[in-house]
């Protein structure tokens, strides 16, 4: 079978949101930047899982600048086969969508998989696009994948439960909590990564449609009340009064 | 030109994430001097279809046939995008729900549109068009503008109260639309039973580690059940096996934005809190006075949590008996 990982690159989870003067961007001094755990410990891992119980290839794919290498030789190193950068900022879901599905286009992949969201741009945008402009089937947020024969079995949420459905390849898959176990590459791993493909390739034209141009940080939290432990009708009677929440 | 709202149905009928959207769309609509549309997709059309128009749509459409029975990203967003295209919408409104997360950049992709999700407030057209949305899970805002002639947005839940004050009973038509064969076969449907379903909930109970353990997990429900609330956990908790993997919330797990978030054991964590600082109002209660969930927190509790929350479910059934 022969597997696409989507990756994208986001900053730790840990690091402090602050914007350049006038909020024009994300201020990203002394900010690490890690793969998105959607892909890396879901989407990716899965890919592995299926390529070691059936054979086939795992290629990542990221549009972003030679920035993104690190994160790209630790999806080498956690196991992919090989990689393929698009050379250019991934400015907008939709520009990004579009230099995806220009590379996968070619390529007959059984299965693209993406994370459900990046943790910063939260847009949860570039895999159905993927899908769309690929003209194939696409089940978001997808907590199980798994191979029946030729057919893929997936879990998917819906509001108040979950729905098992079965889809023919090929298809897109974005991949959230359930789907697989994080995996730590191992020394092994981040040796046979220095000698993997990493491919850079220059990107297609799109005309952008779509700007970010201003971030701002939420009005600070008033001082958190505190209240007696003693007194529980005092809370009660302050989130019904107060907060006015029951 | 029109806007065109896509009305999510959940179980045969329309909860409130349809209802905020056409609210939002009639909003909108009405900043642009045109009319509000909605869509309604699926198997059978709901007999209710004609309330949307009390939350501000001029007219529905619908579209039936037994492919749009289950969900197919596929084709609900090539009916959407059809429609869109023969209504002459220029702004195309979904939810952000799960479903609506699966079509927007789906549609956005089919109509050539310039799309942005998670918006969080009606368009500000004096420059441009552009709208606000969270970004970094919730720690901050982004302004972004959108070009071209049509846009796709997708309405964060709980950003706009339904207002069906905005119109009164309106006419369906229904359209016929050559719908593809769908890709997608549903072999089964699990409902989560008896719980209120977490991504919608307007109260939800949290626990974490400091609980301790499954065996505790009662006083957890019985605070819920007290407020009418879901439950939630953290990620540890779930991964522990503690609770079922779909109650974390956090930065890996789901974001909800509730009005109230209890939370009770657990710690505060950056990547919790990313899951839920969006909730309206938000109550701790820890042992621990320097936990960094004190400083997200409306109201705090510094207690031991098996003293206190008992205490607290024993508060709030006195008020509601009252
Ligand atoms: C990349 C990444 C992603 C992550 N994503 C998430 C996520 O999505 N969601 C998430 O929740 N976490 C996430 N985490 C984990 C997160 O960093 C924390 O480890 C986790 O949230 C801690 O869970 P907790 O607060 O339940 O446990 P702890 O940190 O162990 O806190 C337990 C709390 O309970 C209190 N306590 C103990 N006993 C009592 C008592 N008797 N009465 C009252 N209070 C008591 C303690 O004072 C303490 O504050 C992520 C971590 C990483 C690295
Ligand atoms: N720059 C990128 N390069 C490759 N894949 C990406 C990129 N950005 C987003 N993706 C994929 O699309 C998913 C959802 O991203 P988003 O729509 O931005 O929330 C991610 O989890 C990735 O799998």
């Amino acid at each position: 079978m022969k597997i696409l990982v989507c990756i994208s690159r986001v900053p730790d989870t840990e690091a402090r949101v602050a914007f350049t003067a006038e909020g024009s961007a994300f201020d990203e001094s002394g900010v690490t930047f890690i793969m998105n755990p959607y892909d890396e410990w879901y989407a990716l891992v899965r890919a592995l899982e299926l390529k070691e119980s059936l054979g086939g290839s795992v290629t990542v794919v990221h549009v972003g600048t030679a920035a993104s290498d690190p994160i790209i030789r630790k999806a080498l190193a956690i196991g992919a086969d090989d990689a393929v950068r698009i050379d250019a900022e991934a400015s907008s879901a939709d520009f990004t969508a579009r230099q995806l599905a220009a590379f996968a286009k070619s390529e007959n992949y059984d299965l693209i998989l993406c994370g459900k969201e990046t943790i910063d741009y939260n847009g949860a945008e570039v895999p159905g696009m993927l899908a769309e402009l690929l003209g194939l089937p696409f089940v978001s947020h997808a907590e199980k994948l798994e191979m029946e024969g030729q057919k893929f079995v997936l879990t998917r949420p819906v509001t108040g439960g979950t729905e098992v459905v079965e889809v023919e390849g090929p298809l897109v898959v974005s991949a959230a909590k359930g789907m697989a176990e994080q995996r730590i590459p191992n020394m092994r791993g981040i040796m046979m990564a220095k000698r993997k493909p990493l491919k850079v390739v220059p990107p297609v034209e799109v005309e952008e449609k779509v700007q970010f141009v201003h971030f701002e940080l939420p009005p600070a939290k008033k001082e958190v009340k505190l209240i007696d432990p003693e007194n529980m009708d005092e809370l009660v009677r302050l989130l019904h009064e107060e907060a006015k929440v029951i | 030109m029109s806007v065109l709202v896509f009305a999510e149905m959940q179980d045969g009928g329309f909860k409130k994430a349809a209802k905020e959207a056409v609210t939002y769309g009639r909003k909108t609509a009405d900043m642009l001097g045109v009319e509000c549309h909605a869509l309604v997709l699926g198997g059978e059309l709901p007999a209710e279809a004609s309330q949307l128009g009390l939350y501000g749509a001029a007219k529905v459409f619908g579209v039936s046939h037994e492919n749009l029975t289950d969900f197919d990203s596929k084709l609900y967003a090539h009916g959407l995008a059809e429609v869109a295209r023969k209504t002459g919408a220029q702004v195309v409104v979904l939810p952000f729900t799960v479903r609506g997360k699966a079509l927007g950049g789906r549609v956005a992709a089919a109509l050539g549109a310039a799309s942005a999700s998670g918006v969080n407030s009606l368009p500000d057209l004096t420059e441009g068009f552009k709208v606000r949305r969270p970004v970094f899970s919730g720690k901050a805002v982004a302004t972004v503008e959108l070009k071209g002639e049509l846009k796709v947005l997708s309405l964060m839940g709980n950003s706009i109260p339904p207002d069906d004050q905005l119109g009164s009973e309106c006419p369906v038509e229904t359209l016929e639309l050559a719908i593809e064969a769908p890709g997608i076969r549903l072999l089964k449907r699990q409902k989560q039973e008896g719980s209120i379903p977490l991504p919608e909930a307007e109260r939800v109970v949290s626990g974490g580690r400091g609980l301790k353990g499954p065996e505790n997990w009662h006083l957890i429900e019985d605070l819920a059940k007290a407020l009418d609330a879901a439950t939630a956990c953290s990620r540890p908790v779930a991964d522990n096996g503690w609770r079922p993997h779909h109650e974390h919330v956090g930065q890996t797990g789901l974001a909800i934005r509730p009005n109230l978030y209890v939370a009770i054991g657990i710690s505060g964590a950056i990547q919790h809190l990313a899951g839920v600082n969006n909730s309206k109002t938000i109550v701790v209660i820890n042992k621990d006075p320097e936990a960094p969930f004190f400083k997200a927190a409306d109201y705090g509790v510094v207690g031991d949590l098996f003293e206190v929350v008992p205490r607290l479910t024993e508060a709030v059934k006195r008020f509601k008996n009252k």
